[in-house]
């Protein structure tokens, strides 16, 4: 899966398939700071992501 | 996962409130914890002019474009501060929602220029008065907002402000027992006194994510990156510190910042309230006129040393 990662950009490449609360879980990111996107639609943390998938992973967090 | 009120797929799973949404279901539910921030809070009614101070990120575009559907007026100032390409891209999303959504529906986007008006652009501004540049754009925010709705006869000025920013600002104050500035965090301030907006924070009851989650279902076009004066921000520590508590036990920030403010109006009932404080307190900067509590306001003491031949 070819993974974008928002705040600070990083382009990842993992292998699938997993869930959305496995990749956030494998990258040591808080569920509460992050939304997960495939193609243009949210995807849910039982979300089964698959090789071939386009995902983002974007923070929500602002600093000001 | 299916959403918790139709048959549908969800969208987005919420802890904190033990339950899920499908797109549609999910604009509700916001659009519903706007309108029962507005009413509980008394921020405005139908019939107000509100401005709406908007950057180009996710939570001011958002609360733009929620005030416009449930149809109040609501203009919005744009403050170009000068900041790169982070204000360029950020000017274009907010004018590419203005044409787009807002004008059509009669709304007006007012713009200030920092380069244009003040000479130099924010971080120029504080490197030249040695000061931290988040300070400086604090003070240039809070006077052009405040100027604006006042000069442009606005019945209250409304910002972006997510149950995140309230807490973790909450837990910065409490951290540093900076009790005088608890006044100060509720999401309805008065016009205390002449020279004073009213103002508002509608998305006070709604965290970051969800925010983040009504604009992409929304297709509000939003500048995701991070302003690059943020970098190493004290509010960001301490928002990953209450996300990381939210995490173990959902509903923390809601209970944190909501319950103080339930605790703040029985106590502001029994003591002086904010109007009586400032009107105690402040009174008319002798360069500008707008209030402050020394006798020339920070934004004028700024402006003057800006100015000031080498």
């Amino acid at each position: 899966m070819k993974i974008h990662l928002t705040n600070p950009t990083k382009e990842l490449d993992i292998q699938g398939p997993m869930r959305v609360k496995q990749l956030l879980e494998q990258l040591q990111l808080t569920p509460e700071a992050y939304l997960v996107i495939r193609g243009d639609e949210l995807v849910t943390e039982d979300e089964k992501l698959n090789d071939g998938d386009t995902i983002e992973i974007r923070s929500v967090i602002s600093g000001g | 996962m299916r959403c918790k009120k139709c048959p549908l797929q969800a969208a987005i799973k919420l802890p904190q409130h033990n339950t899920s949404y499908c797109k549609t279901c999910f604009t509700e539910f916001v659009h519903s914890q706007v309108a029962k921030a507005i009413k509980k809070q008394k921020m405005f009614s139908p019939d107000d002019r509100i401005l709406v101070a908007v950057s180009g990120g996710k939570d001011s575009m958002a609360l733009w474009a929620i005030l416009l559907k449930l149809g109040y007026h609501a203009d919005a100032l744009y403050l170009d501060l000068g900041i790169g390409n982070y204000s360029v891209q950020s000017r274009h999303k907010v004018e590419h929602f203005n044409e787009s959504v807002a004008q059509p529906l009669g709304s007006t986007l007012h713009i200030h220029t920092l380069a244009e008006n003040e000479g130099a652009g924010v971080k120029e501004l504080a490197m030249m008065l040695n000061r931290p540049t988040c300070s400086a754009c604090g003070t240039m925010k809070r006077y052009h907002f405040n100027r604006t709705a006042l000069e442009k006869d606005y019945d209250v000025m409304a910002t972006g402000h997510n149950l995140d920013d309230e807490a973790s600002r909450l837990l910065g104050n409490v951290l540093h027992w900076q009790t005088e500035f608890l006044d100060k965090q509720s999401p309805t301030l008065p016009a205390s006194l002449d020279g004073f907006a009213k103002k508002v924070k509608p998305l006070y009851r709604l965290t970051e994510r969800e925010m983040a989650a009504y604009s992409i279902i929304n297709k509000i076009s939003y500048i995701v990156d991070e302003c690059p004066m943020s970098k190493g921000s004290k509010m960001l520590v301490y928002k990953d510190v209450l996300n990381r508590l939210e995490a173990e036990s959902p509903g923390t920030k809601q209970v944190f910042y909501l319950k103080f403010l339930d605790k703040q109006a029985k106590e502001q009932a029994a003591t002086q309230d904010i109007t009586s404080q400032d009107q105690q307190r402040l009174s008319p900067c002798q360069t500008c006129g707008q209030p402050t509590s020394m006798e020339v306001c920070t934004y004028c003491k700024m402006m003057a040393k800006a100015k000031a031949p080498v």
